[in-house]
Formats: C-alpha cells, sequence, structure tokens
C-alpha cells in the first residue's frame, strides 16, 4: 500500500476546496453551465441521464479497508446505497445530488481519496496490473512508476488541457493484465541486456470510434528518464493534436496520421530539446517512493496447509477454489478474485454492506488490501492458503463468490442506456440475460475461458472491441440492434474482434451468442483450446455461417 | 477588459493595434505575429516598446530571435479548453530563456491562474471582473505542487526529499 503523507493530503484537501468554490458559483449562476462544465469533469463529475454522476480515482487499483468503507459511507449517505465498480479503475455513483458533491469528496479525502481527473481532457487514473506487488515473476512492482506518475501528471499546469482525455496503463509482468496496448500509452517494465531496468514505451491505442492498437515508439527508455519522456510525448500531442473534431482528437489519430515514426522523431526531437528540466528520477528520488509502499509482514507457511486438504473434499469450495484462486509469489499465499458478477446481476456493481464486510474481510484475511480490476472484479491480494475455506463461507454469505472469474459470465458492460446519455442502447440487462443463460456452472467449465464484453453505443466504455465477443449497441430506426464481434483480446497479444456480420435485434443477442458458443464447442481442437484460439484457427467464417444460416 | 499584472488590477500600458491600423507615434504597442513578423525592424525601431500577439497554433520558431527585444508575448486562449498557449508559454521562459511580460489572452478565467501562472505567465487579460478581483485569493489556493516547472516552485518529492535529508543529517 501506498501511504499518503501530509505534502499529498494537503494538496487534495486544498482541491476540495477550491471544487466547493466551484460548485457555489455554478450554483449561484455566477458560472455558466459551459463554464462548469470542464471544471466538474476535472473533479469527476458528469451530468448523465438521471443524475450527477460521480467518478472516483482508485489509483492503480489499490485499495485500503478504510478506504473501501469510505466508499461503503459515500454510497449509503449520498447515493442509492451501492457504488459501480468500472473498466478504469475507478468507481462510479450514480445519484449524487451537486450540492452534495463537495461534502462526498471532503469525507473522501480524509481518507486519501480523490476524484481529480476522473474525466476530462487531462491525463487520466493511472491504471495498472490489479496483481501489481503479489504476481509470480514479475520484473518490480509497477506501482512505484504508476505512483511516481500519477504524481507528475496530477494537475499539471500544461497538461490540464489537452486535445482530449490521455490515459496510461503499466504493466510490468509476461502477461499483460493492464491492457496496455490499448491505451494512449502503454508502458511494459522490463530489464534490457545491461540489467537495467525501464521501459518499453507504446503509444497511440485506444477503443472508440475509431480502434486502435499501441505501437511501440520506443522499445527502451531507462526509468529515470521516464518522466521526460512521457512529458515529451504530451507536448508534441498538446501542440500538434487536433482540435478541430472531438472525435479524431485522441492521440492515437495523430499518431496514425503522421505515422508512428514521424511522430517518434517528433517525439525524441522535443525529448533532446529538453534538457535537464529536474525531471530526471535518480536513485533517491525513486527509493522515496518506494519507501512509502508498504508490504505485509508475510509469515512462512507451508505450501500446502492442513485446511486446504480438508476443504478438498467441498465439491462447491474447490470449485470455487479451481477458478477464483490465484498463485502468489509469496509461498502459502494466494491472490483471490472476488467476482462482481453473480447470476442475473449489473456487472460491477457492489452494495454499501458487501463493501463494509469485503473491508472487514481484507481486514481479516489480506492484510486490509483490496485491488480492483479492470474486468470490474475486486481482489484480495495476500490470503494466506490456511484461510481460505473460511474466507470462501464468508464470501459467499455476501454473494461475492460466484466461481465464474474468466468464464463465460465474468461479463463486462458499461452502464448502456440505463444510465448513459450518450448510449444508443442497454448494456447491463444483455449482461444480466447472458449470466442467466449460462448459469450452469459445469456448461461454463466446459466453455472456458471466453471474455464477453459489452458497450452500449460506440464509444466502447466496455472495451467491446477487445473481448473475446463482443457486443456493441447501435439504434436503427428507433430500435436497439447489437453488432456482434469476435476474436478481440487485451492481453500481451491484443487485437480487435472482428464483425461477424449484421446486427442483430435485442430480442435475439443471447440466442446468437448461445449459437456462437455452440459453434466454438463443435470447432475446437481439443478442450483446451480457448475460443480466441479457435477464432484464430478457423477465422469468423464457420461463425458466420452458424449464426446467420437460419437467420 | 481587466488586467492582472504583479497579482494586481492594472491600466494595460499597450495599446491593442489592429492590422491595417495606423500604429501611434509612440507608447507600446501590441500587434498581430503577422504585422510584425512583416518588418520587425521598422516596429522595433519605432519610440516605444513592442509585444506581439502569437497564435496557439503557430510555430515558435518565428518569433524565438527577436525575444531579447520584445516587450510582451500575448498568447492566445480562444476558449479555455484550448491549452496550447501553456506549451508555448513554458517552451518561452525554460527553453528559451524569455523573461519580458507573458500574457494570457482570450478566455482567462480564474480557475486557469493557477495553471497559467506555474507554466509562466505574469500578465492576464481577464475575462470577468469578479474573476480579475480574485486574483490574490486564487492564487493563495494551493500550496503543494507535484511537478517541477519553471516556475521554481520546490516540488513535493524535493520537499519530501530534503526533509528527510535534514532529518538524517540531524541524527
Ligand atoms: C456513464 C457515463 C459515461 C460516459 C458519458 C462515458 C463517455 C465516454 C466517451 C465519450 C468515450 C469515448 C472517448 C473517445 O474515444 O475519445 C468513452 C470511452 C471509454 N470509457 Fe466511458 N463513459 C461513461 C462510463 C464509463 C464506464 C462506466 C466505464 C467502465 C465500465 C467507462 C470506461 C471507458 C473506457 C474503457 C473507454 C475506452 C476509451 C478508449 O480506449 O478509447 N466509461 N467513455
Ligand atoms: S459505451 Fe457508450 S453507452 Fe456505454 S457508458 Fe460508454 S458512452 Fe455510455
Amino acid at each position: 500500500m501506498y501511504a499518503y503523507d501530509e505534502l499529498d493530503r494537503t494538496l487534495i484537501n486544498e482541491r476540495v476546496s477550491e471544487f466547493r468554490d466551484q460548485v457555489q458559483r455554478r450554483l449561484s449562476g455566477e458560472l455558466t453551465e459551459d463554464e462548469f462544465k470542464i471544471l466538474r469533469l476535472q473533479n469527476g463529475v458528469y451530468l448523465q441521464l438521471h443524475a450527477y454522476m460521480f467518478r472516483v480515482a482508485i489509483p492503480y487499483g489499490t485499495l485500503s479497508s478504510k478506504q473501501l468503507r469510505r466508499f461503503a459511507h459515500v454510497a449509503r449517505r449520498y447515493d442509492r446505497g451501492y457504488g459501480h465498480f468500472t473498466t478504469r479503475q475507478n468507481i462510479q455513483f450514480n445519484w449524487i445530488k451537486l450540492s452534495e458533491l463537495p461534502d462526498a469528496l471532503a469525507d473522501l479525502a480524509e481518507v486519501g481519496i480523490h476524484a481529480m481527473q476522473t474525466s476530462g481532457n487531462n491525463m487520466r487514473n493511472v491504471t495498472s496490473d490489479q496483481w501489481a506487488g503479489v504476481a509470480p515473476g514479475e520484473i518490480e512492482d509497477p506501482r512505484i512508476w504508476s505512483e511516481l506518475i500519477r504524481q507528475h501528471t496530477t494537475l499539471h499546469p500544461e497538461f490540464s488541457f489537452l486535445p482530449r482525455k490521455f490515459k496510461i496503463a503499466i504493466t510490468a509482468s509476461e502477461h499483460d493484465r493492464a491492457a496496455i496496448k490499448i491505451h494512449d500509452i502503454g508502458l511494459r517494465l522490463h530489464k534490457n541486456a545491461d540489467g537495467e531496468t525501464g521501459f518499453e514505451v507504446l503509444v497511440g491505442g485506444g477503443l472508440g470510434r475509431t480502434p486502435f492498437i499501441a505501437k511501440t515508439i520506443k522499445p527502451f527508455v531507462p526509468g529515470r528518464d521516464i518522466l521526460s519522456y512521457i512529458e515529451a510525448i504530451l507536448r508534441v500531442y498538446n501542440q500538434y493534436g487536433r482540435r478541430d473534431n472531438i472525435y479524431k482528437a485522441r492521440i492515437k489519430i495523430l499518431v496514425h496520421e503522421l505515422g508512428i515514426e514521424k511522430f517518434a522523431k517528433e517525439v525524441d526531437e522535443e525529448w533532446k530539446q529538453m534538457g535537464d528540466v529536474g525531471l530526471t528520477l535518480d536513485h533517491a528520488a525513486i527509493e522515496e517512493v518506494r519507501s512509502r509502499f508498504s508490504y505485509p509482514a508475510y509469515e512462512k507457511l507451508p505450501h500446502m496447509p492442513d485446511e486446504l486438504k480438508q476443504a478438498a473434499h467441498d465439491k462447491l469450495f474447490e470449485r470455487w477454489r479451481k477458478n477464483s484462486v490465484f498463485p502468489h509469489k509469496v509461498q502459502g499465499y494466494s491472490i483471490v478474485v472476488l467476482s462482481l458478477k453473480p447470476v442475473g446481476g449489473p456487472p460491477g456493481d457492489a452494495s454499501a454492506e458487501q463493501m463494509d464486510a469485503l473491508a472487514d474481510l481484507a481486514d481479516k484475511y489480506s492484510f486490509g488490501e483490496i485491488r480492483v480490476g479492470h474486468e470490474q472484479n475486486l481482489a484480495l491480494p495476500h490470503v494466506a492458503k490456511r484461510d481460505l475455506p473460511a474466507l470462501f463461507k464468508a464470501l459467499d454469505r455476501l454473494g461475492l463468490a460466484t466461481p465464474n472469474v474468466n468464464l463465460v459470465t465474468d461479463i463486462i458492460a458499461c452502464p448502456g442506456l440505463d444510465y448513459c446519455s450518450l448510449a444508443n442502447a442497454r448494456s447491463i440487462p444483455v449482461a444480466q440475460e447472458l449470466t442467466r443463460r449460462f448459469a450452469n456452472h459445469d456448461t461454463a467449465d466446459l466453455i472456458g475461458r471466453l471474455h464477453i464484453n459489452i458497450s452500449g453505443c460506440i464509444n466502447a466504455c466496455g472495451h467491446h472491441h477487445v473481448g473475446h465477443i463482443g457486443i456493441l449497441g447501435v439504434e436503427k430506426n428507433g430500435e436497439e440492434f447489437y453488432q456482434i464481434t469476435i476474436g478481440g483480446r487485451a492481453d500481451e497479444n491484443a487485437q480487435m474482434g472482428t464483425l461477424i456480420g449484421p446486427a442483430v435485434p435485442y430480442a435475439e443477442v443471447a440466442d446468437v451468442i448461445e449459437d456462437i458458443v455452440e459453434a466454438y464447442l463443435a470447432l475446437r481442437d481439443r478442450p483446451e483450446e480457448l475460443f480466441v484460439d479457435t477464432v484464430k484457427r478457423l477465422g469468423v467464417e464457420p461463425f458466420r455461417e452458424r449464426v446467420y444460416a437460419t437467420r | 477588459m481587466p488586467l492582472v499584472k504583479q497579482g494586481r488590477l492594472t491600466t494595460d500600458l499597450f495599446v491593442h493595434v489592429a492590422d491595417g491600423a495606423e500604429l501611434p507615434g509612440d507608447g507600446a504597442v501590441l500587434v498581430s505575429a503577422e504585422r510584425f513578423l512583416a518588418d520587425p525592424e521598422a516596429l522595433l525601431r519605432r519610440p516605444g516598446k513592442v509585444g506581439v500577439i502569437w497564435p496557439n497554433n503557430r510555430n515558435l520558431d518565428d518569433l524565438v530571435p527577436h525575444l531579447d527585444r520584445l516587450a510582451s508575448i500575448a498568447l492566445v486562449f480562444p476558449t479555455f479548453r484550448d491549452g496550447r498557449a501553456y506549451s508555448q508559454a513554458r517552451l518561452l521562459r525554460e527553453r528559451y530563456g524569455y523573461d519580458g511580460e507573458l500574457r494570457a489572452t482570450g478566455q482567462v478565467l480564474r480557475d486557469q491562474f493557477v495553471f497559467m501562472t506555474r507554466a509562466g505567465f505574469d500578465a492576464f487579460e481577464v475575462k470577468k471582473d469578479a474573476d480579475a478581483d480574485a486574483f490574490a485569493a486564487t492564487m493563495k489556493r494551493y500550496s503543494v505542487f507535484y511537478q517541477p516547472t519553471g516556475d521554481g516552485r520546490v516540488t513535493a518529492l524535493n520537499r519530501r526529499m530534503q526533509l528527510r535529508h535534514s532529518e538524517s543529517a540531524g541524527q
């Protein structure tokens, strides 16, 4: 965990007081809605279909139990008793009153939580591997770098009014759980031939209307230079990024229009000219940030405790363990993923009661720490294996032990037409229907790893392009239709999915997905061949045939 | 439009001279980039200070050779959402060492003052009187800054390291 000190806390409080003043000026009419809009967005406040929506940052997905409890408090005190975890390692509240927002922010500030730059045309919340610091085999904890970048980009005087939003994601593992290739800047921590730690820098990825996979702009930037290199990229983008058309304003368009070589040259030129402007991170600076991350005092524990051996007879426990428990870098410990995708539930929602209870469980079993992943699930990152059976029972009572992590019902979905003013179609009910269709765990288990992603419009908040199966809501003559893509993925081999054919009406979506899954079961080489791999091997044609032959 | 300079409401000594309009015989003038670049020498020879309004989509290269003879550079915020002038300001101050007046013009509201001063602006043509009046109070809003810029304010990281250093020195 990262501990905010007096300086961080002061800054957050100063931000709250500034926002309180801005809200006051809006309420008194001193600020027009147009002027206020950008100010509220910089503090995570959207005007949505029904009310103001409030998006709160969870930097690199790490939370303390105290912070989670405070979310529960905000949900109860200012909202309708629940919060929604998103694909951006944020939490959103959907029903907050504008006049109460400054108080909600002040309550969050007390536990070192803020909503700075969770929206608006600036650097957004830096995201990272939700297993950072505990994943076996990672180069080092990427959160140290995430935090350095978070600080550097917070209230940055040059980059708070960019052409468009800007997102950075960092991974330090071979297996990319941070989806770095679909971010404006993706950073992969690795060591070069001399054993020096640095970053492969990728740029220009993103989803939305014009999806792109990020391209490598530099294979290796030493860690000490990463801030100045990012600053160079942003400066080029700020000056040359398009502002004439909001759909073309993202850095991916600039990279695409210039070509990566030319863009890289511009950045290098800027970087060289920058010289020493105090951005080089010497050893002491890196260590200063590193020293404020604390790690649990792990015990020396057996690899296979008796408690686990005994519980192996319990079928329900075993099913959950196989699905939700992952290897930890310390022997005797596990990472436990908690599904926020119960059958029939809206993906990513958690009630205040669940958050409070989970905070208690984190204190009891995970050194008070919780993680938030971009799949809209939570995790407890340091659970002693001997505690797994007891934890399972407790989670089950809370409805947080659905054994469907990475399976067909572990669906990522944006809010869609139920909340979002930009939506063309519903997302949540589609997800709910699909979780009911595939509720049988044995079937889901047979199907294996399969990611379904749903967005209610082209903006792609549900990452539909990179879903193994992607579902995109579109509107045709006032009715909800859905385009289906297959073969996308967001990991180290990230790829956009391919459209299988004409959009289908709302009522048919679940049937079509069932058809696709049945086709896969018939077509796969062997049970271990994942859905995406079958699609890669055979292309979309056999799936297209199966879906449209009878329609 | 009220002008804030050195933290206070000030009378603007510069006269904006539109392209094509006749220049006054003396006194400080602010002219467009086109007009300035058409004949910089003639402008600079005339008695009175010269300032240039530089558009936010124009490369600074053409301006750089004249920096030491300019009394003011006005950078433009066509809307407060358009942040290109922040980059120009930092480049002028930090890379090219410009130390004359750096003026923010256009949609300048109180909510940008902190960002602007940090980027190097020291004069503000403010859109609303109330915002100009609030300048001093607004500037006191923040006491912690995370990133280094040319304004010389010590970053949080450096303050922490200094603190650590003095603690270990005291032991
Ligand atoms: C409810 C209010 C929301 C609004 C108004 C909204 C708006 C938008 C817009 C306009 C874009 C497209 C930006 C662009 O491509 O330039 C976008 C993209 C995105 N949003 Fe949202 N969003 C909302 C909620 C969410 C939620 C709930 C999530 C997560 C579940 C989310 C995550 C994302 C992601 C991951 C992208 C993709 C950006 C990219 O890589 O291009 N958003 N959103
Ligand atoms: S994808 Fe569209 S409908 Fe869904 S949350 Fe984003 S903007 Fe709204």
